[in-house]
């Protein structure tokens, strides 16, 4: 053995080696299998490392989260024009609180981080806790005994906006969410009643108590509504898709209601909407055309064109939401059928679901994902990490898109969104007077729209419990968001040109 | 000052092991494995490890004994990687340095989670070493080891059954006895047994009469095993066997059927006792269960290591103690949280290399009985790390095995530790006696190589 190892003879020492493996198959296959079982935990480990840090630390069970916290501050959320949204401040004795200058006003989007955590103050949690501030601050620091400063989030969140949703939606339950169609980002989200995180801690057992009113919840992304008649923008889609050569010939007489095989829809305050083409049928949310137009839909294709637009499905949101649930089968009655088509029945959505459709049609069917975060910064101002728009993905097609967008202007040019029309700018969207209960009359309104009608900017969607008529009360409120956009639009856009 | 030496030792750290892993396969080469210049580096880079992580742990913790200590620990590694090598020429370096890397990564995170047991750990490794660096004296003298197979299965078997009759319990399984205050954990010893057993039985017969005899042995072996409820144990035996039975026949059939029999039994025992379903139902799903005893352990453990990310915490500054036994089963995710998962993965870039090391020296073993021992104790070591590395990280159940030499636990540390120097003296006497054979064959003019390399022919 050792003969073929003396110097003098190592090419001969190669040879054998290789010989010697040559002869022990089992040898060979045993270590090869050994390195690709190895190599599968590398790379699970490897990944699990890439994909999971931040869940793992962001986790409530997760002890590390204290260690954080007791060396580094929490750090400061920001507006998108760097406005304090949300602070943590000391006092004489160096005990530290969490400040909310705006208190009640972005209470469920900007969140708490006390009592649990909600909204951004747990979407970066995980960025607000560490810290990237530089080595010799951490070094002084330390000698100095203080703790480091966390990193600060700025959002996408626009105080003006957000102050005029607030203050219109007033006294009214309900929800005003405000996006950028080309972007994703969410300007504006307000959910009513709401609560003041400066007092969290305080009225936080008040707030569990008090079940009605769910003030906990973020109406935008969980709160569950009947689409009423916004719905029918999916219904005309739909019909759309299934008729796409002759949809404009379609034509309907309309008497303030519609009946067939026992079930009966009516008009919104039984209206007689008299003879109506496609368009028409649209501006004047007729429920009976609807409800006729419905009849007549294939059902499973329906179900498809419902799971192309996320209904039943999780939503690229990066927010809790409640996912929006409809049933469109071959099996449901005539009645459940004439109820989905006119956006009553069984179907439940959420006003930030409703905003993502709306949106995705402004931008000519490309779902953008929502996002809150605009980017990280340390102490000095140094960009740690920034977020940039992203696509989620086609939801419809571009010609698709285009005739919806037409239907949507004529609502606001001729139909039950009137309010927006005349303005210095147009608009476009579709109203619901959505019924939650048997009692006539009582009815959520809704609007979901988007500006200016030929080159979208903006998604509005409002909804009020139990206000009324979307176009009556829905409508003036969205419109004082569009106002507040243009206006806040131009003042900036003043001293450039 | 201390947040520069720690933050910056931190990437250091990760550097040096990186490159010291690197040195590592470099030496698997034959040609850069003859030389001394790798295994050279490798020591400087290991004490350089030692001092940055020390350095840290005392100033994190601002605690004279960590200095004590570290002083303890160097002398330790110092007599290891100078004396081994000058007492016995031959040694294999490569397995000897990266057992030297871990047994001072294992020292010193121990010493991080609980100064008290690090001490108790010392003192075991130095009395595992002073037992051990007989082993190759030992094996060189000693001619009758292939004779008592039947011993070796039978004294094995006694052993594992007095632990299940006996044994207190630990943590739901019965896994150790108490002598004198000294708590021994047999399953671990048996383990070396084991393998002689079964390299005695095959080396020299490896008809299917002498395979099914064995396999009745070693399937009461891993029958008593499951029934401690030791199952981590039972799984390394069984896996152990079908390798070692496969390695000994070169028959393929013997891997295929291991693999059928052995899902067959897994999920027979699945079926049958409750803890096993607690581990796969905790590993499948473990948020479902984050707070109760299931599914607590896992997820703190991917707490620890997700926490940790690339680079680590830094020494002293994670939160390692959170998960439960974290010492013994869980301590590659606290070595991941504080160290960082290149850290980790590098550690476990050095086991996969020790395990090569000793494939490659199997592999120039001719005698089969040797060859089988050398073999085995490679399968033994490197599946045993696979279980605890891969459940610590979720890639599949928990089974609560210690990782060799870097896990609190002294019978665990000594049986790996005595499994690597037997491979040492299996590899020196191999050296040994070729020099003697070759300074006999050229005198009596017999250096024909083809002849030599006859099968009948016993090399050694």
């Amino acid at each position: 053995m050792s003969a073929r190892e003396e110097p003098q003879k190592k090419k001969t020492t190669k040879k054998t080696d290789a010989r010697r493996l040559d002869n022990k198959p089992e040898i060979i296959v045993t270590s090869v299998f050994f390195v690709a079982v190895f190599l599968v935990l590398i790379v699970h480990l490897g990944y699990f490392t890439a994909t999971s840090e931040q869940d793992m630390i962001n986790n409530s069970y997760n002890s590390r989260q204290k260690i954080l916290l007791s060396r580094n501050y929490r750090g400061t959320i920001y507006s998108r024009d760097g406005e304090v949204l949300a602070e943590t401040v000391l006092d004489q004795e160096q005990n530290e609180s969490r400040s909310y200058p705006f208190a009640e006003l972005f209470a469920h989007i900007v969140g708490y981080s006390t009592q649990g955590r909600m909204g951004v103050e747990a979407l970066a949690n995980y960025y607000l806790i560490n810290t990237s501030t530089s080595l010799s601050n951490k070094a002084a620091n330390d000698v100095a005994g203080v703790k480091n400063p966390g990193d600060d989030v700025y959002t996408t969140l626009d105080v003006q906006i957000q102050e005029v949703a607030d203050s219109q939606l007033d006294i009214y339950k309900g929800a005003a969410v405000v996006t950028e169609v080309s972007t994703g980002k969410i300007l504006a989200m307000v959910s009513h009643p709401d609560f003041d995180p400066n007092e969290i801690g305080e009225i936080w057992d008040s707030l569990l108590e008090s079940e009605t009113s769910s003030v906990l919840l973020n109406r935008a992304t969980q709160g569950q509504y009947p689409p009423g008649s916004t719905f029918k923008i999916i219904t005309a889609l739909e019909y759309i898709r299934e008729n796409p050569e002759t949809y404009g010939q379609y034509s309907f007489q309309c008497g303030g209601n519609f009946q067939t095989g026992g079930s009966r829809i009516n008009c919104y305050h039984g209206t007689s909407h008299g003879q109506l083409d496609f368009v028409h049928s649209f501006a004047k949310s007729c429920n009976s055309s609807f409800a006729n137009i419905g009849m007549g839909l294939d059902r499973e294709k329906f179900a498809e064109t419902l799971e192309d637009l996320l209904f039943d499905r999780p939503l690229p949101l990066p927010l809790n939401y409640t996912k929006s649930s409809v049933l469109v089968s071959e099996d449901m009655t005539l009645d459940d059928m004439l109820q989905t088509s006119i956006g009553q029945g069984k179907t439940q959505i959420s006003p930030m679901h409703l905003n993502m459709i709306t949106s995705a049609i402004a931008n000519n069917g490309v779902l953008m994902k929502p996002y809150v975060v605009d980017r990280v910064e340390n102490d000095a101002g140094k960009v740690v990490k920034s977020f940039e728009p992203e696509e989620y993905g086609r939801l419809i097609s571009e010609s698709e898109a285009e005739i919806l967008q037409e239907l949507m202007t004529a609502v606001v040019e001729g139909g039950t969104a009137r309010k927006l029309s005349g303005l210095s700018y147009t608009a476009a969207g579709k109203t619901g007077s959505a019924e939650y209960n048997n009692v006539k009359g009582d009815s959520h309104a809704w609007f979901t729209g988007y500006a200016p009608a030929e080159n979208p900017e903006v998604c509005v969607t409002v909804i009020m419990e139990g206000a009324g008529s979307g176009g009556d009360y829905a409508v003036p409120i969205a419109r004082r968001i569009f106002d507040a956009y243009f206006n806040e639009k131009n003042a900036s856009g003043e001293p450039e040109g | 000052m201390r947040e520069y030496v720690t933050e910056l030792s931190k990437y250091g750290i990760a550097a040096l092991m990186v490159i010291h892993t690197f040195c590592s396969f470099l030496a698997l080469y034959e040609k850069v494995g003859k030389g001394r210049l790798v295994y050279g580096i490798q020591n400087f880079l290991m004490f350089c490890i030692q001092l940055l992580m020390f350095t840290d742990l005392a100033l994190m913790n601002k605690e004279l004994e960590y200095v004590f200590y570290y002083v303890f620990v160097q002398v330790l590694l110092l007599a290891v990687t100078v004396m081994v090598p000058i007492v016995y020429e031959k040694t294999d370096r490569l397995l000897l340095n990266n057992m030297c890397m871990l047994l001072g990564i294992g020292l010193c995170i121990i010493s991080r989670l609980s100064f008290q047991k690090a001490v108790r750990q010392y003192i075991i490794v130095m009395i595992s070493l002073a037992v051990s660096l007989f082993i190759p004296l030992i094996l060189a003298k000693v001619r009758f080891l292939k004779k008592l197979t039947w011993a070796y299965g039978g004294v094995g078997l006694v052993l594992l059954s007095i632990v299940l009759i006996m044994g207190e319990v630990t943590r739901g399984s019965n896994l150790s006895f108490s002598v004198g205050g000294v708590t021994f954990q047999p399953s671990e010893f048996v383990k070396l047994i084991f393998i002689f057993f079964l390299a005695g039985a095959l080396w020299d017969n490896t008809s299917f009469a002498r395979v099914a005899l064995t396999a009745v042995i070693a399937g009461l072996h891993v029958i008593v095993l499951v029934v401690s409820k030791d199952l981590g144990s039972a799984l390394i035996f069984f896996v152990g066997y079908v390798f070692m039975v496969f390695a000994a026949t070169r028959n393929y059939l013997y891997l295929l059927a291991g693999a059928l029999g052995g899902s067959a039994a897994a999920y027979g025992a699945y079926r049958i006792f409750a803890h096993v379903q607690n581990r796969v139902i905790a590993w499948q799903n473990p948020w479902d269960y984050m707070d109760s005893v299931r599914g607590y352990a896992i997820t703190q453990s991917l707490f620890a290591i997700g926490s940790g990310s690339w680079f680590g915490m830094g020494l002293s500054k994670g939160n390692p103690t959170a998960i439960p036994v974290v010492e013994a089963d869980f301590i590659f995710s606290s070595l991941c949280e504080e160290l960082g998962v290149v850290f980790g993965i590098c550690v476990i870039l050095a086991t996969v290399a020790c395990f090569l090391a000793m494939m490659k020296l199997a592999a120039r073993i001719r005698d089969r009985f040797y060859q089988l021992i050398v073999y085995g104790a490679g399968i033994m070591y490197i599946f045993q790390s696979f279980l605890t590395i891969g459940g610590g990280t979720k890639l599949i159940p928990l089974t609560g095995v210690t990782l060799p030499f870097i896990s609190y636990g002294g019978s665990s540390v000594m049986t790996t530790m005595m499994m690597f120097f037997i491979v040492q003296g299996i590899y020196i006497r191999l050296q040994q006696e070729g020099e003697k054979r070759h300074v006999r064959k050229t005198k009596e003019g017999q250096g024909n190589v083809s002849k030599r390399r006859t099968p009948k022919e016993k090399d050694y």
